[in-house]
């Protein structure tokens, strides 16, 4: 694969070859990481938000810039907006305040972010990234460590800071791996969300997160989408789906009455391989005749806010119930997808709750209540889906997925900020035949991330997503040697979106599916006609054209 | 080195003052009564106000780390302990990181191989150095108790006779002794002889592991070497105890080393890294129930936002959506 923005795979290759078994690139004997210079190249800075985008947020600082620029044109106080900010935040996170106080730099993190296993870059131990910020509010915050100034690692705010936030503030996806390890609970994520609030107050901001959540806010998906269009994607896959089984399903769109509200990332109706996914949903709910409906207002499941500021995560998170309450379902069900369910579970009732005007959410097919979503009323497909095999409620062949020998991807954000790994295990070992577990130390709730999550899929920014993802391509490419694995499964449209480039380079032939899609390949369809291909149109094992005696 | 000579020397300098003062000074009453009140007084209204200072603050969001299985469907088996779905399973939780530091087991190794290729390796020496250290200070602190009790409590005195169990030498080896230097000295190597360790370290790392290491030392020198003479010490001890304010009798100046140590230390605690004592209680990764979509947590600052209205979308895309047959409200 090649890309301007990022370096081939044999010299990274070689790159890690060299430094073996070390983890660090460069020598940083007798060096203190505060003297380290911040570089911008190409391939490590996302491409800042366009005027145009900050002007329809209402968001500070509009202007053109670049991050390889020396002068960043801050605003004028940009010290102290950054410094009320901290002081602000500290006031209403505890989480925030704990962690800036209760570090003992163990060092347990440092060798579990995976930017820092691809990078070799120190500031991407999670203990450093923290110290960024941290060495700032001593200097700010504390009396005592200001007083040991240089005892107590403690620096003053300077422009140089602010752009050594950018950059690795921006290499962090949010993933919450560290905050497993870390005998004190401290969580990177929770630290680097302050930090991107504090940059977007000054504007510094990353365009490939802000214009998405402009679009959201206005057309109702990142993609700025409009409901015709929207809706007119949707049938296209319908005849997709009508072309391969020969079955007509029959979605429908803001249909008040409705028992069921579907939202799924946009990513799934318009991205390459979500859509795919898409029609497995579709395929499910026609086999099950679920009384649902599909909404253009509400069409987005991510919500890109979450990694701009708890305010835009609310605003754009308010569509759900808002359109709920309004089309008067009984409850809302949710795709795959990664931070949407860190935010569904964790977020949304919290933000834009109670949710009164829904009920206790049932499955209208199985009877089962989801007690663990009753305050919040949105249940996981995944939840959703095992329920109704565990009843038996669905005709699956999953020999249909015979062509394809699986291995599961669990999501950061589903594992480490929800807790679900069994239910998409499940869903999967009925609807295909092979299926091998990754390593232990990549799996579930040691998970590695695609190194383009939080926002950061962006092309610009290809080098460190590559290196990013090292250690999630590093797992899969043990199980392809080992079991000849070849599809990659996962619940997140942002590992739908980003783990296929990755694939591509470190491990091509490894293709990735999202779980819904195996489910629509191995739904036996009433009235269908004689399946030979999967949902890409791809031949199935053992299902061809002249093989009668099946 | 800048980071860790500095630190080291710090403690020399602080452990020369006593001494100074007490042999050349005659400062018997300041070191004795004086300090060690004040510092007491430092670290209890200082973890106080640290306490009350983390508390005061609001928990917006119900943001546990999930390490195992939520409770879900029936069928599903969850984990209570790595995915706590009650508060009572989340106090577990946490008592598991305070007593046995459980998230720290879990720790791992990653190096790169040939390949490359990354391996992870079971690396539970952090979790053992931090277990037998904090484990050992601990049972060092409450043996401490035999000077300031007239009686010792039936229990304290268990432990201390199963911490003298090697009867080794005169007088009896406490094996904590042993186990907590031992500990301290792995503390510091391990700063010092990884690459990581060092890039990361700060002094105010080197400088309690310092701190802590002259008092050990100090302690096990009077006990096993020089000797010192325990009546006037546990006078001084009981005095304290009592809250009395009686010059004590002469004891050596090597006392007064350890004891001025002990002093800073407890000082220290309250503005420094060692607050994390009481931060690890209050982490709200750990702390929570993983149950937030069953039960609705509430954010006492949650801030009204005027977000885009369905209405204000349809007068947007009305026309287009009529057009495509979606259904609107108003014609």
């Amino acid at each position: 694969m090649s890309n301007k923005y990022a370096i081939k795979p044999d010299e990274l290759r070689k790159e890690f070859e060299q430094k073996k078994p070390r983890l660090l690139k460069g020598d940083f004997a007798g060096k203190d990481w505060w003297d380290l210079p911040v570089e911008f190249r190409d391939g490590n800075w996302c491409f800042p938000a366009k005027p145009e985008v900050l002007e329809e947020l209402h968001f500070a600082n509009p202007r053109k810039w670049a991050a390889t620029d020396k002068d960043w044109q801050l605003p004028a106080g940009w010290e102290k907006t950054i410094r009320d900010g901290m002081k602000d935040r500290l006031k209403r996170f505890r989480s925030f305040k704990v962690f800036m106080d209760s570090c003992v730099r163990c060092g347990a993190c440092a060798d579990k972010c995976h930017f820092f296993l691809g990078t070799g870059d120190p500031k991407n131990m999670p203990v450093l990234r923290a110290e960024l910020v941290r060495s700032v509010y001593r200097n700010d915050f504390t009396t005592f460590a200001k007083i040991l100034k240089n005892f107590s690692g403690s620096r003053a705010l300077t422009a140089d800071v602010i752009k050594e936030w950018h950059m690795y503030f921006h290499q962090c996806t949010e993933c919450r791996r560290c905050s497993v390890f870390c005998p004190m609970g401290i969580d990177t994520a929770e630290i680097t969300m302050m930090v991107r609030e504090l940059l977007n107050l000054i504007g510094v901001n990353n365009n490939w997160i802000l214009a998405p959540a402009a679009n959201c806010n206005r057309t109702g998906n990142h993609l700025g989408i409009e409901p015709h269009t929207f809706e007119q994607n949707i049938m296209s896959l319908v005849d997709d789906i009508e072309d391969v089984t020969g079955v007509r399903v029959n979605p429908t769109f803001n249909r008040k009455g409705a028992e069921i509200l579907f939202i799924t990332p946009s990513g799934d109706v318009f991205g390459d391989p979500g859509v795919y996914t898409m029609m497995g949903y579709l395929l499910l709910f026609h086999h099950i005749g679920l009384d649902y409906t599909i909404s253009t207002y509400a069409s987005e499941g991510g919500n890109f806010g979450m990694f701009t500021s708890n305010e835009m995560m609310k605003k754009i998170n308010a569509k759900m119930y808002h359109e709920a309450k309004r089309l008067g379902v009984k409850w809302i069900l949710g795709g795959e997808c990664g931070h949407m369910w860190r935010l569904v579970h964790q977020y949304m009732n919290t933000m834009n709750g109670p949710a009164d005007f829904l009920k206790e959410p049932v499955s209208p097919i199985t009877g089962t209540k989801f007690t663990n979503a009753k305050a919040t009323r949105m249940v996981h497909i995944a939840e959703f889906t095992a329920d109704l095999i565990k009843h038996g409620k669905l005709k699956l062949d999953p020999k249909r997925n015979d062509h394809l020998r699986t291995t599961f991807h669990d999501s950061c954000n589903v594992a480490r900020g929800m807790g679900m790994f069994e239910e998409p295990r499940y869903v999967l070992n009925k609807v295909c035949n092979v299926f091998h577990e990754m390593p232990e130390n990549t799996i579930r709730e040691q998970t590695f991330c695609c190194g383009s999550g939080s926002g950061l899929n962006a092309e610009e920014f290809m080098d460190i997503r590559m290196r990013g993802g090292f250690p999630r391509a590093n797992a899969v490419a043990h199980v392809r040697e080992k079991h000849k694995v070849d599809s990659l499964v996962t619940i997140c449209a942002i590992d739908r979106a980003s783990l296929p480039a990755l694939m591509r380079y470190w491990n091509p032939g490894v293709t990735v599916y999202g779980l819904h899609e195996l489910v629509g390949n191995a739904l036996i369809m009433q009235g269908e006609k004689k399946r030979t291909e999967d949902l890409r149109e791809n031949p199935m094992a053992g299902f061809e054209e002249d093989e009668d005696d099946e | 080195m800048k980071k860790v000579l500095k630190p080291l020397i710090a403690v020399i300098v602080l452990a020369l003052i006593p001494w100074v003062g007490i042999t050349y000074g005659k400062l018997d009453y300041v070191f004795a009564i004086v300090i060690p009140y004040a510092a007491a007084a430092i670290l209890i209204l200082g973890l106080l106000f640290r306490l009350v200072d983390w508390l005061r603050r609001p928990v917006p969001f119900r943001i546990p780390t999930t390490c195992g299985q939520e409770k879900s469907l029936d069928w599903v088996k969850p984990n209570p302990l790595e995915s706590p779905s009650n508060p009572f399973m989340a106090a577990v939780r946490v008592l598991s990181e305070v007593l046995l530091f459980r998230s720290l087991f879990r720790n791992t190794k990653a190096e790169l191989s040939g390949g490359p290729r990354l391996v992870y390796g079971s690396h539970k020496w952090l979790w053992l150095g931090g277990l037998a250290f904090h484990w050992s200070m601990l049972i060092i602190v409450i043996r401490h108790a035999r000077f300031f009790l007239e009686t010792l409590p039936m229990p304290i005195e268990l432990l201390e006779t199963a911490d003298r169990f090697l009867d080794v030498t005169v007088p009896a080896l406490y094996l904590t002794d042993g186990l907590a230097l031992a500990a301290i000295t792995f503390l510091v190597l391990r700063r010092l002889s990884d690459e990581k360790m060092r890039l990361l370290s700060l002094s105010t790392d080197y400088f309690p592991l310092f701190l802590f290491g002259a008092i050990a030392t100090i302690g096990i020198s009077m006990r096993y070497v020089t000797k010192v003479n325990v009546m006037p010490v546990k006078a001084l001890a009981l005095t304290l105890a009592h809250f009395g304010f009686d010059a004590p009798e002469p004891i050596g100046a090597l006392f007064y080393v350890h004891l001025f140590l002990v002093c800073v230390l407890l000082a220290y605690v309250p503005f420094s890294k060692l607050v994390h004592m009481g931060g690890i209680f209050l982490s709200p990764t750990r702390n929570l129930p993983n149950n937030s979509r069953a039960k609705r947590h509430v954010n006492p600052w949650n801030p009204d936002i005027k977000f885009r209205t369905y209405a204000e979308y349809e007068d947007e895309f009305r026309e287009k959506m009529k057009k495509a047959g979606i259904p609107v409200e108003k014609q």
